[in-house]
């Protein structure tokens, strides 16, 4: 039995890295308001990694808040829910900010819905314990996390029961709550923490409980002091434990919070379980925790509509399926400087073309974008003043894989390890030559000969 | 907002599709065919003319059918017809990411590396007067007509503005005697930067330091005018009437300046290299600002310090009669000639030296190292110059031996 203390023994911090103005001033101080039911929400069966789901609900049905609209489509698949009560409609495709074409269920909410202080208690409010949690089985864990419908919530939204499937080749012995939240403006995650400190450690308890693990540690940049006592005072009696960590880009990402935590290294092309991690964000310890302790299926979440872009900063608390243009206008709309609305945030999200698009169970923010922030010069000439060398959090140089991809020299890019990179973004957040270097790597890791 | 849209429409019913289909772009765009000429219609009967109704129908006509052309040519990510856009500013699509740190440019880097010449260029002109005020201005104007001139006759864009040629003339300047004449210089400069720069592609691809190309050709073809010779000027006084330390050594009999003149620059050399406070300041200043990487100019020196060293204790008398260049001190090495100069501000030429931080090291070893030898064995008092030119040619090399492992180590291979 190890003591979480005991394995937090990593430096808290990581070579390299960038530091972006943190913007997160905007939004910080808006406490989670529930947005306005939507008059129509866009369920998409396909909000995660893996097999889209099979939408198994008729149209022009009625459904109930929690019930099912489309069942797991295998085994790295994950259900949708209906958030609210209402009627279904016939499916229709739309696009994802990802690029990605997809089914999606269209529900049209009945008028008769609870009201925003019943659904900010049911969702993050109210008591939620951190001591004598219901004894459980692992399976019977993940089993109900599989019905929940569970995905990761920092982004990548990867099915959690997978994710926490007990594996006897590779058995974790720590779950690593991430808190990090190292993209620019966004402040979700943060809110989370300071209005929902015990449900995220519950939340945790049960995955840890689910994945075989004795210890949780939950990594908060420093740049969050409150979010850091609100979690310290609901670990007390408990075998987590917070580990406070240098404020830097990409803190969050798990190849780099996982060494500065932990003092373990995430080998190339492998995951944390190869070190006996799991890694969950903040929002989705809290899912969790709605899931087994209050039986509620994923169908809502924080998001945080920010930038400078945007009339009125809000952290909102919004049904899976709302479309983005909702929540702008509830936001105040859009500043007439607005130059672009980004799913995520500035680094590494993925920018808007069509504001109906729903939001999803991955979708951490809005960040509106004017032109003075996106303003970038015009590309010139690499003088190889390996700059992009000294950020890259992982030890690569990204100027020779980016040109290796542009000049299709694919020995060279594998000489350099092109598929290991994460796509960051420090690189051309730095390059003072203004280069693409991200989008030619992403392009070179597409075209490259097997 | 909508207030703003409306307007914009009454001014401008006819304003054409273009790609509006896939883009909520402009205010006019990508209307379904029958809202738009409604509201243009409507838009009409409000500003009550029969000319503007009529315009406005024949408008939402031509907008009609290029709606139909753009939408069936720009299919969209859909398949079916684009959804009308929010009412708003315009918004673009980028890939991530979409923040920079505009702080940083190529010009400000070049910029830098001017700022950081500046004690040395104040030393020289100090030391040398209008002569070094000749050499540099006839280097840099050269350097920089050259690069026009070839630049146009290779049909590509002017590059004048990052600087990059300007850097280039002041170095060479620098690193010439100050009685150099001034054809020569100009020489010098085009050779640089049509065979060190433009050969090669432009900036950013070539394989050797520009400013050390155009000094060997010139130090070859006229080596009467930049050899030792070139620093015992006897009609003239002062400081260019002395010879230069290095050159000094050479000679077994005589005395080899005192350290304090040659660190802070009462002694002949280069233009440039006279002065090694001043190079040492502005060095660090480059330092500091990481135009020049730190590790390039410790290895350099760090190489030379420990062979010196060594020679200094280990060199017998037999060695110092036949060699009589090995009796240099450590502090004579790095005060004399032209090491600190090339150290901070010729080896670290991001260009031309390796890209990650064990190859600068290696190369900067690699520098001190063939100075040290140069100046030691070879029949030119100072090694500088070829010593760079020879890690250059192995750059590629050095690069290919240091590539650096990714953290958690090397792609796993495909099994």
């Amino acid at each position: 039995m190890a003591d979480a203390a005991a394995l937090a023994v990593g430096p808290g911090t990581f070579p390299r890295g960038v530091h972006p103005e943190e913007g997160k001033e905007l939004a910080a101080e808006a406490a989670i308001e529930v947005l306005p039911v939507p008059k129509l929400l866009r369920l998409p069966v396909l909000q995660h990694i893996g097999a889209p789901a099979k939408c198994t609900v008729k149209p022009r049905k009625d459904v109930t808040s929690g019930e099912v609209v489309a069942e797991r489509g295998g085994f790295v698949s994950a259900a949708v829910h209906s958030p609210v009560t209402g009627k279904t409609a016939k499916s229709t495709n739309l696009t994802l900010p990802n690029g990605r074409h997809v089914e999606a269920v269209p529900i049209t909410p009945a008028a008769d819905q609870p009201s925003a202080e019943e659904l900010y208690a049911g969702v993050l409010g109210g008591d939620w314990p951190t001591q004598d949690l219901p004894d459980l089985a692992p399976e019977e864990i993940t089993q109900k996390l599989t019905d929940a419908g569970l995905v990761g919530q920092g982004g990548a939204a990867f099915p959690t029961h997978v994710k926490l499937a007990k594996n006897d080749k590779k058995p974790v012995d720590v779950v690593l709550v991430n808190g990090c939240e190292c993209e620019p403006y966004l402040t979700a995650d943060y809110r989370l923490m300071i209005e929902a400190p015990r449900a995220i450690v519950a939340g945790a308890l049960l995955a840890a409980r689910a994945a075989g693990a004795t210890a949780v540690v939950i990594g908060i940049e420093d740049n969050k002091p409150k979010a850091i006592e609100a979690l310290r005072k609901a670990c007390v009696g408990t075998i987590a434990t917070v580990k406070s960590l240098h404020t830097k880009y990409p803190m969050g990402g798990e190849k780099q919070t996982v060494p500065a935590a932990l003092g373990r290294i995430v080998p190339t092309g492998g995951l944390p379980l190869d070190v006996g991690v799991v890694v969950i964000n903040v929002g989705t310890a809290l899912s969790i925790a709605r899931a087994i302790l209050r039986a509620a299926p994923v169908t809502h979440r924080v998001v945080t509509v920010t930038g400078r872009g945007i009339q009125t900063p809000k952290n909102l608390l919004v049904p899976i399926g709302t479309p983005l243009e909702d929540l702008i206008e509830f936001c105040g709309g859009l500043r007439p400087e607005a130059a672009r609305v980004v799913a995520g945030g500035p680094m590494m999200g993925f920018t808007v073309s069509d504001l109906t698009t729903p939001v999803t169970k991955g979708t951490s923010g809005i960040t509106v974008l004017t032109h003075d922030d996106v303003r970038h010069a015009r590309e010139t000439a690499c003088v190889r003043c390996g700059r992009c060398v000294d950020v890259c959090p992982l030890g690569l140089v990204p100027t020779k894989l980016a040109l290796a991809a542009r000049h299709e020299l694919w020995d060279v890019a594998k000489r350099y390890y092109m598929t290991a990179c994460m796509e960051c973004g420090c690189c051309a957040y730095t390059c003072p030559a203004s280069l693409p270097l991200v989008q030619l790597i992403r392009m070179g890791k597409a075209r490259l000969p097997k | 907002m909508s207030d703003d849209s409306d307007q914009s429409k009454q001014a401008e019913p006819s304003k054409p599709e273009g790609e509006g289909a896939t883009k909520p772009e402009s205010k006019e765009a990508a209307k379904p065919e029958g809202e738009g000429t409604s509201k243009s219609q409507s838009k009409a009967a409000q500003s009550g003319t029969a000319d503007a109704a009529a315009k406005s129908k024949a408008a939402a006509a031509a907008k009609a059918g290029a709606a139909t052309t753009s939408k069936a040519a720009a299919k969209g990510k859909k398949g079916k017809a684009a959804p009308e856009p929010p009412k708003g500013p315009p918004l673009g699509v980028a890939p991530s990411p979409h923040v920079f740190n505009t702080s940083l440019t190529t010009r400000g880097m070049m910029l830098d590396v001017l700022i950081g010449l500046v004690p040395v260029v104040g030393m020289s002109v100090y030391a040398f007067g209008w002569r070094a005020v000749l050499v540099i201005a006839v280097c840099t104007a050269s350097c920089l007509a050259a690069e026009e001139l070839f630049t146009r006759m290779r049909g590509r864009k002017a590059t004048l503005g990052d600087f990059s040629a300007a850097v280039t003339g002041v170095i060479l300047a620098l690193s010439l005697p100050a009685t150099v004449p001034w054809w020569v210089a100009m020489i010098a400069a085009v050779v640089a930067i049509s065979i060190g720069k433009l050969t090669f592609g432009s900036l950013g691809q070539n394989l050797f330091n520009p400013a050390m190309v155009g000094r060997a050709f010139v130090m070859i073809s006229f080596s009467k005018f930049l050899g030792a010779p070139a620093y015992r000027v006897a009609e003239a006084s002062g400081i260019l009437s002395q010879a230069t330390p290095l050159s000094v050594a050479r000679d077994s009999a005589a005395e080899i300046p005192g350290l304090m003149p040659m660190f802070l620059g009462t002694v002949n050399g280069s233009l440039g290299e006279v002065s090694a406070l001043a190079c040492l300041v502005g060095g660090l200043y480059l330092c500091i600002r990481r135009t020049a990487s730190w590790e390039v100019p410790v290895s350099v020196l760090g190489a030379v310090v420990v062979l010196a060293g060594l020679t200094q204790a280990l060199a017998g008398p037999d060695a110092l009669a036949a060699l009589p260049a090995l009796r240099l001190t450590v502090l004579q090495h790095l005060t004399g000639g032209a090491l600190m100069f090339g150290a901070f501000y010729i080896a670290t030429d991001p260009v031309t030296n390796p890209i990650t931080f064990k190859g600068k090291v290696v190369f900067g070893i690699g520098v001190g190292f063939f100075v040290w030898l140069l100046r030691s064995f070879s029949s030119y008092p100072e090694g500088l110059m070829f010593a760079v030119l020879l890690m250059n040619a192995l750059v590629p090399l050095i690069n290919r031996w240091t590539v650096p492992e990714p953290v958690g180590g090397p792609v796993p291979e495909r099994t």
